[in-house]
């Protein structure tokens, strides 16, 4: 349904090119719900806008690859056929609820606004829909909240809407950036059981988020980045039973469990290198326990392993 | 060390300790009520022990936090400190006592003043105390090595390093003046994954070669599971249940501690390979100005019963685990 080619994204900011995401494809089924997983500035969210060709211009630039959703290249969409796209075919979640509503209207107004810009019916109509999906994800007085303001609402409650406001066009895939960052995790454990009961049967959903917790909960398949990398991609399963890049090891190994021996914790050394200037090799090769001479100079490809559990390091399959 | 506390007594004791904000309304700024953000806790905390502190955001965790380091204005209570109530204390008495009481925050950045640089930073205190011996250089220098930062860097400004790297100042400050206690309010919240585990393990480190003490407040129970001896669990400004670590993760008592407990998205447990049943916990806190009646949590627990509605639970003791609930 969705497949991303080689997709390359940088800003020109006084400091220097930032390379955002750098050579970057991948895919989503229909009815998956595939995880994006990486640490703060890893490209996460300028991939997910790319997507909806949300990258602030003209600093911001995509450079290589294509956007195919269902066979059609959208960066080669005029602005208004991406109009019809976002939000109706593709809707997105944010992390931070109140940012992405407007403090001046109620929540009624503006999703009825945006229903009456991707469907021909009448205000009335709107109205009844946008009512229902308030009552489906679960706010009390659904009549009375119509008729609320954002700042009104607990961000719980913002976040709901914004899932509604996200599900109520039945779009085909739902990018939601973060969503429960803000919220605590029982908060958090009412969102993900919302999205899982109301989301239709083949809508899909790329999630993105930094905590590996989130994507056991939620996720069919993983893709796993690093400085503006993909560096592995599997099924839920392999990425957590079976990790082949030293990265999302070290990643797990780093997360602190709950449990309840106490003890050191693996932490990684080092930093994230900058995204103005990455090691001409693997960019994960000053923090790499098992480094050797080839990951300096050369840039590993993804590499398939079967099951569709792909990596990209030369220690796998080090002949190729 | 600066505190010489009495043999055997807990190096900080707090007994039944209320924070109130009033919230005023109007042109004559009237009191109309009171946000009890912390409403009636009783802890202690030994010398060398960290205890965790944790529940939903808003529960009043900064508060208490605040409120020991004298941030807050306490509305009653006591807070025993090296045997002192530091509600008790005089203004000198109390600066004194300061030195031995720091506070680390969430966002290392809004923490650090941006027009100063590392070395006055780290330093201020020890100016601010004349405790300087030999030259500043030499105590800057020494404050970073102990926290993993390169010591050349002691000229620089704090947006020039790294969330990680600043909050490391923020350690390197808050142990110039060699405190006893020093209280984490969120120290790796802002943190991502793999520069967390690096400052969790400083700070145990640090804990353990200085003999410090800890109130570690976090929302995310997973990271003080790994630091603290024991763990403090609150809801609407009280504490409903603390206990040893092990004790509270492994057999949580109150619905409210199980009901965090598993919200926590576990990968490698074998719990979670097995999709076990989820207890959700429905609706929100409650605001804490009007609190509800009996156990405060009865409006959102899956097992109240009438009591609870009516009654606030008494603490119920074994050992050195204590919970205040109906069902035990
Ligand atoms: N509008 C922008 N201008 C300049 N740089 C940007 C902009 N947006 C993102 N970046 C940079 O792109 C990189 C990736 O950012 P982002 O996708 O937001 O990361 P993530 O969502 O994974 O935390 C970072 O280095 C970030 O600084
Ligand atoms: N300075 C203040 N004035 C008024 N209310 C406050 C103040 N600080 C905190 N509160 C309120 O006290 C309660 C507890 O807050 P806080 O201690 O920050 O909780 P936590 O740290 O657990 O998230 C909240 O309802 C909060 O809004
Ligand atoms: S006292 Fe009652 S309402 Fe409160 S936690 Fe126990 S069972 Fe639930
Ligand atoms: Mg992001
Ligand atoms: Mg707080």
């Amino acid at each position: 349904m969705l497949k991303i080619n080689n997709i390359t994204v940088t800003f020109e900011i006084d400091e220097g090119i930032v390379r955002a995401v750098d050579d970057v494809s991948f895919h989503v089924d229909r009815n998956e719900i595939v995880g994006l997983v990486g640490e703060s500035g890893c490209g996460k969210s300028v991939t997910a806008l790319s997507i909806l060709r949300l990258i602030p211009l003209p600093y911001g630039k995509i450079e290589t690859g294509e956007i195919l959703f269902y066979g059609k290249n959208l960066l080669e969409l005029d602005h208004n056929e991406m109009r019809k796209i976002r939000g109706r075919a593709i809707s997105m979640i944010f992390q931070e609820p109140g940012s992405a509503l407007s403090p001046l209207h109620t929540i009624g107004r503006q999703m009825v606004e945006t229903i009456l810009l991707h469907k021909n019916i009448t205000v009335k109509e709107a109205w009844n829909i946008a009512e229902t999906w308030v009552e489906k994800v679960k706010i009390s007085d659904p009549k009375e909240m119509m008729f609320a303001y954002p700042y009104q609402l607990s961000g719980g409650m913002q976040q709901r809407v914004m899932i509604a406001m996200a599900l109520m066009l039945e779009p085909d895939l739902i990018i939601a950036d973060e969503p429960t960052t803000a919220l605590d995790v029982t908060t958090q454990a009412q969102i993900f059981d919302l999205i899982k009961e109301t989301r239709r049967s083949h809508t899909s959903i790329l999630l993105i988020t930094h905590d590996m917790g989130v994507i056991w909960e939620m996720c069919d398949r993983v893709l796993v980045m690093y400085a503006s990398k993909i560096v592995e991609e599997g099924s839920r399963n392999d990425i957590f039973s079976r990790p082949k890049h030293p990265y999302t090891i070290a990643l797990l190994e780093a997360i602190p469990k709950l449990s309840a021996d106490k003890g050191r914790l693996k932490a990684i050394p080092g930093q994230v290198p900058s995204a103005l200037d990455y090691p001409s090799g693997c960019h994960f090769f000053d923090r790499c326990p098992d480094a050797f001479d080839r990951c300096r100079d050369e840039k590993p490809k993804l590499v398939d392993l079967g099951n569709k559990h792909r990596t990209a390091c030369f220690l796998v399959k080090n002949e190729l | 060390m600066n505190c010489k506390q009495p043999k055997k007594s807990p190096l900080l004791e707090v007994c039944d300790l209320q924070t109130w904000f009033p919230i005023k309304r109007g042109i004559m700024a009237r009191t109309v009520g009171y946000v009890r953000a912390v409403d009636i806790v009783s802890l202690h905390i030994n010398r060398g022990e960290t205890l965790g502190l944790v529940g939903e955001s808003g529960c009043g965790k900064s508060t208490l936090g605040r409120t020991l380091l004298g941030l807050e204005k306490a509305r009653r209570g006591k807070i025993l400190f090296c045997g002192k109530n530091l509600l008790e204390l005089n203004r000198r008495e109390l600066r004194e006592i300061r030195k031995s009481m720091q506070i680390i925050f969430q966002d290392p950045l809004t923490a650090l003043n941006p027009k100063m640089n590392i070395i006055d930073i780290i330093t201020e205190g020890l100016v601010e105390f004349r405790l300087i011996q030999g030259t500043r250089e030499d105590h800057a220098k020494r404050l970073m090595n102990e926290v993993g930062l390169d010591e050349e860097a002691i000229y620089r400004y704090p947006h020039e390093f790294s969330g990680g790297q600043r909050q490391r100042i923020n350690i390197a400050r808050a142990l110039s003046l060699r405190p006893d206690l020093i209280v984490c309010d969120e120290p790796v919240s802002a943190l991502d994954v793999s520069v967390q585990a690096q400052v969790i393990n400083l700070l145990m480190d640090l804990r353990d070669r200085y003999n410090l003490s800890y109130l570690f407040i976090s929302h995310n129970l997973s990271v003080v599971s790994n630091i603290a001896h024991r763990m403090a669990v609150m809801y609407l400004g009280k504490i409903v249940e603390y206990g040893p670590t092990g004790d509270i993760i492994k057999n949580p008592m109150h619905p409210y501690t199980k009901a965090l407990i598993n919200a926590v998205p576990k990968p490698d447990s074998e719990e979670a390979k097995h999709k076990s049943k989820r207890i959700i916990l429905n609706g929100e806190m409650p605001s804490p100005s009007t609190p509800p009646s009996g156990c405060t949590f009865h409006t959102r627990c899956m097992e109240a019963m009438n009591i609870c509605r009516e009654k606030a639970p008494q603490e119920v003791k074994s050992g050195k685990h204590g919970v205040w609930c109906h069902l035990y």
